[in-house]
Order: C-alpha cells, then structure tokens, then sequence
C-alpha cells in the first residue's frame, strides 16, 4: 500500500507518530500546520528513516477562508488525510472568557470538521480516500471538568458521524479516532491512569489498522470503549451529580 | 518513582523528567544535580539518581552522508533505528553491543564494544564528533583531540549531557552474517580458538561457567563475517538487506526467584554446549540473531525474578589472562553459583582515556540477586585486581569505591576534573555517588 498522507496539525506527539506510521508503510507525508517551519526536523527524520518524499505546508485551522487557497497548494492530492489539530484549552478560563472559548470551540471543531468536509468532496469527486478525524472521548459526554473541549469534540464526532453517512454508499472512507488518554505533550504532567493510557505511537497503530479493516468509529484501547459506554449509559439524574 | 537499569537492582528513588528540547533540558539543570538517561540499558545504577533526565525527546536523525557513512542523529535515537533506517541502504552501525535498544548517547557514554573490538575497537573509533550539554546550559561540540571529548567517551554521562553525535557507520553488502562455529572442550582451547580467529571481523564464546574439572571453561567460539551478495544463495540475493524477523516472545512475568538454581543453570548451559557442538561449523544467519541472540526474547530480565540480577564484566591484561580466568572459573564453579549466560571475548589494544576495553580477555557474567552472588562478587573482583584487570562500569551495580580506585587509578583523574570544573556538582548518577567520582 502506498500513497500521500496529508496529516493537519502535524506538530502534535499524535501527528507525528501517524506520520512515521504512513511512512513505514511506504506513504509519502505532508505535513501541515500553523508554522511550517517548525516542522522541517521532523520531516528530516522521517525522510532518513523511511527514504519517502515529506513535504511542510502552511495550514492555519482558524483561517476557514484560505481553506480553499491551502488545500491548492499541496502539491498532490493526498490519498488519506488525518486531522490531529487539537487544542484542550482551560475549562475555568473558557467559562468567563467567550473569546477563549470560542477558541477551543474552533480549534476543535469548526476548523477540523470543514477542512475534512472540503477533502471528502475532493475525494468523492475522484473516487477515493480516507477521511480521519482524531476526536475524543471527551465528546462522548459533557462533563463539568472540560466541557467546552468536551462539547467542540462532540460537534466534530457528530459531523464526521454524518459526513460517513452520506458517504457510505461510495468509496470515500470517513473514520472517527477516539484515543482516550495519550501519553503526549498536551497531558505532560497530569496524573494519568497508565492502563487507560495509550502512547501515540499505539495512536498511529489503531489508525493505520482502521483505514486497512475499513472500521468507522475506533476507540485505541478497548477499555475505554467500556468506561465510556458506561458513562454515557448513567441516567442524567445520576450523572450530573458525578466527578469525573 | 523507583529507578534502575536493565538488571533492576539497585532501584532508587528519584525523579525522572524527559525534557522536550534543549531550552527545556538547561531549565532543568539549573534545577540541580542531574544525570542523562537513555534507554535504560546499563546494567546497574549508571543512569538512575536523584533526577534522572531522559533523553527519549531528542530522538531526531538530522543527516546523513552517503558518500562517507556518517551519520548525525540526536542521542536518543537507538542503535536498532539505525539499522532500520540504514541497512537496506546497505550500512551497518560499525560497532554494537549485544542489544540494539541502546541510545546514540548511552552507546558514547559508555564507550560500547562490540564483537569485532580485537580488530577495529569501541564505538567511540567511529564517532566523529559529539555534542554536550555542559552544566550551565551551553552546548559544546567536541571531537576527538578536544579534552571534552576525550573526558565524555566511557565517562558515563559525568561531563554532561550528550545531545547529538556523528557517528561513521560501515558498508554491509547485506543483513546476513558468515558464521562459523567451533565447540572448545577447555579453556585451554577456546584461548586457541581466540588466537586462532584474530582475523575475523566479529568473534566471541559463550562460555559454560557451569562446567569445572578437565571442561573448565568450555565453551562455543563463534566468529563472522558480513555476507557479501556473492555469498549468499541465489533465493536471498535479490533482497540481500531483508534477514527473518526476529524477536517475537516476551517474558510476560517476574519468574520466581528459585527459577534460576545451581542446577537449571547447569543444565541450561550443557545442552546449550552439546547444541552448540552439534552445529553446522559454517553458516549464515541474519544479523540480528548473530548480534542480538537475546534482543528475541523481550523483557528477559525478567528471568531473575523481582529482585534482579547483578552482572559481572571485567578485563584481565593479556599477560595474565590464563591465570586470571583460571582464577575467575574456578571461584565460581567452587561457590557453585554458575552463571545462566557467561561470554568471553578477546580485546584488542584500546587507547583512550576512560574507556573500558584494554588489550586482553573480558568475562561477562549474570548472577542473580542472592546471598551467595554477594558473597562472590567481591571475591572475583579480588581476583580481577590481582590479575591486573579492570571493571566495566555500563555493568556495574555494587562495586566498592576502593575497588575502583585500586584498579582503575584513571577515574582518580577523572574525579579530580570534575571537582575542578563544577561538573562534580552538576552531573550525578547513583553510581557516580557510590563510585566517589
């Protein structure tokens, strides 16, 4: 199998373990985020280990115009794309501030969920390709510790969610990645559970594995497909009184 | 958290942090006292202290040059990403250890020998050049001929932190190994086969300690040779880089400490000899069997059991290395404390400051963590010091300060630069502390 990844957010620990993982399979990489700049390391290293064309580009998640602009420049069109653009933001912080939580709001969902809209009509149009969404648990329920991360993670689930089921008579593969804890720069510090935490590297694994066995909606350690169906299962009356 | 190296004794107490990038890294170390830890892959305490910091961030490869072989790369990249990087386009790391899972900087601090040190030396005669990360924050490169440079090859993570290194690897002209085997009935014998392989590029033994009386020191002498493409049979030449993979079982728990007894371990070690004598005296096998028999079996530490196991790796000079071994068996076989895996191996000269290797043989032996190990292990490092030997500290987990200092009067010097320098106060593993470097 090979191909051209195109992985947004490519500064992310996830991002970029995807993209040794698409390289290691023979995928050329183009990585993409705010400063391109701050990729070329990366892309060095990935093009001496795996001897596959990387290329950096400019990619703004909040500059919805110049979608269209960013998505003619590549070079290629890409065979897979993989959004990893994530931002957690600070829940106290976004409940005074509108501006912040607008923020997490477009950085989670608005930006991820119409770039890969604009890539899954390109992919339709051709005939192929696969649409991955990274979201999360957190969308699964909103909980008082996040929720406006929770519910930008929901917004996105939900539009991948449709996106897959407009598409899911034609070729054009749309896949929802929710990695539960991951052991990355964005959770440094937290006291995280080591059995519901996946390194990214597991991350990239999962992904590249639901793209071959054709899967829809993935969570990377199968626990957390149990906590959540547990969580979401608690009658509200129940729930709203929980700390989680 | 509990820190310790491959063997898991002794566990300390202390911090680990895993830095991002270099601003990080000089944040940390004005922090206090620090010592650099890769893959965890020395035996004993070399990388664990107060606050270990890893290097697992700085895991980038920046160049490398077809034309010579050199290779830049950050020190936490591993030997065994090199070769996955790099041996399809024909080259090979120019010295290994017995494992892959070590780091660029773990390889360099310990100045690591390989199979081939009788005829090309220790890591340290193909690295280029190396950057550190002194105890104010500044990185220095260095080269061989710069005194930092000479103080960091086998100076264990003391003068600082190595953060990226040139290193030359070797043209292979495929993955497989030329190997010949011989069974030598004595020690006696596998000297001679020693002396007798000098021209092969990779020669060591396993060697049964187990064994005493007339088969003291039996042992199977294993020598080789890259495979050049004409070698090989005509199914593998059209893909001449791609060997079996290798490595699939995993020691999946802590096997309980009476696992490993006087009497397992014998038996281990005869029908390891008997196989071994049955072998083909001549074959090929893929690199990772012949450099990494125990990379296959993942966590194998474990073998020993939760209270870990200690190793032994000494040097004895060339002029008194009969006697000196002769010494080292008889010591073990008498406590009847024989090691599960023993490996011998002919050194050549090695001119360099601190490094481990000198002209002669080394021993390298587990034990696991009990009384009767504690009890011989300072009885055969008598017998090392007697014999003129000297220890390797990448091994290292109990070693007395006086022992050091007895046979080894180089890290006397090195101590004093430390203390002049302020990398005394900078750079502090539990070794170090234990070692009175």
């Amino acid at each position: 199998m090979s191909g051209v990844v195109l992985i947004l957010g490519a500064r992310s620990d996830i991002a970029l373990a995807c993209a040794s993982r698409y390289a290691t399979g023979g995928y050329s990489v183009q990585l993409a985020a705010r400063d391109p700049a701050t990729l070329e390391a990366a892309a060095q290293d990935l093009r001496l280990r795996h001897r596959v064309g990387v290329t950096c580009h400019a990619f703004d998640v909040l500059d919805t115009p110049g979608f269209f602009g960013f998505l003619e420049s590549l070079p290629e069109q890409p065979d897979v794309a993989i959004c990893a653009v994530g931002f957690m933001g600070d829940q106290p912080t976004s409940q005074r501030d509108p501006q912040a939580a607008a923020l997490v709001m477009r950085s989670n969902f608005e930006g991820p969920a119409l770039i890969l809209g604009l890539l899954a009509e390109r992919f339709e149009a051709r005939g192929h390709g696969a649409i991955i969404g990274i979201s999360s648990v957190a969308g699964d329920r909103g909980r008082a510790s996040n929720y406006v991360y929770g519910a930008a993670k929901a917004g996105f689930t939900a539009f991948l969610s449709g996106l897959r089921n407009r598409l899911a008579r034609g070729p054009v593969q749309v896949i929802t990645v929710k990695p539960g804890f991951v052991a990355t720069k964005m959770t440094e510090g937290l006291p995280l559970n080591p059995r519901l935490t996946a390194q990214p590297s597991e991350v990239a694994e999962a992904i590249w594995h639901a793209q071959i066995k054709r899967r829809d909606v993935i969570y990377v350690r199968r626990i957390w497909r149990l906590v959540m169906a547990i969580i979401t299962a608690l009658p509200e009356r129940l729930f709203k009184k929980t700390r989680l | 958290m509990q820190l310790s190296g491959w063997g898991r004794y002794p566990r300390t107490e202390g911090r680990l942090s895993a830095p991002r990038d270099a601003a990080a890294l000089a944040a940390l170390l004005s922090e206090g006292p620090v010592i650099a830890r890769g893959m965890g892959r020395a035996y004993g305490d070399s990388a664990s202290g107060a606050h270990a910091v890893s290097t697992r961030h700085f895991n980038r490869m920046i160049a490398f040059d077809e034309s010579t072989g050199q290779l830049i790369a950050d020190s936490g990249v591993t030997l065994g990403e090199i070769i996955a990087a790099f041996l399809p386009l024909g080259w090979f790391p120019s010295v290994t250890p017995g494992t892959q899972f070590v780091s660029l900087g773990g390889a360099i601090a310990a100045d690591v020998h390989g199979k081939n040190h009788h005829v090309e030396g220790s890591f340290g005669a193909f690295v280029d050049w190396i950057e550190v990360m002194g105890a104010d924050g500044t990185i220095t490169r260095c080269a061989p001929g710069d005194e930092l440079f000479h103080w960091t090859l086998g100076g264990m993570g003391l003068t600082g932190v190595i953060l990226r290194a040139a290193i030359r690897l070797r043209r292979v002209q495929s993955g497989w190994i030329r190997q010949r085997t011989l069974a030598a009935p004595n020690l006696d014998a596998a000297l001679k086969a020693f002396e007798d392989t000098a021209q092969a590029t990779y020669s060591m033994a396993w060697i049964d300690c187990a064994a005493s009386g007339p088969t003291m020191g039996r042992s199977i002498v294993m020598s080789g040779e890259h495979a050049v493409r004409s070698e090989l049979p005509a199914a593998l030449r059209a893909k001449p880089f791609e060997t079996p993979a290798h490595g699939s079982p995993r020691v999946p728990f802590d096997l309980p400490g009476f696992a490993l007894n006087p009497w397992s371990v014998r038996a281990f070690n005869s029908v390891y000899y008997w196989s071994g004598a049955r072998k083909l005296p001549s074959s090929l096998v893929g690199w990772g069997p012949f450099f990494y028999p125990l990379d296959a079996i993942r966590d194998w530490n474990r073998i020993y059991g939760r209270k870990g196991f200690m190793q032994f790796q000494c040097v004895v000079p060339l002029e008194s290395h009969a006697e000196g071994l002769r010494a080292i068996l008889g010591a073990i076989s008498r406590t009847g404390a024989g090691s599960f895996l023993a490996v011998l191996k002919r050194f050549g000269p090695q001119d360099s400051r601190l490094s481990f290797p000198m002209e002669g043989y080394t021993l390298a032996l587990d034990f696991p963590l009990n009384d009767r190990s504690l009890t011989l292990m300072p009885e055969l490092d008598r017998i090392t010091a007697d014999h003129g030997g000297r220890f390797y500290l990448a091994k290292d987990s109990r070693m007395s300060a006086d022992t050091l200092r007895q046979t080894d009067p180089r890290w006397q010097a090195f101590a004093a630069m430390r203390r002049e320098s302020g990398l005394a106060g900078a750079f502090v593993s539990a070794q170090s502390t234990r070692l009175g470097l």
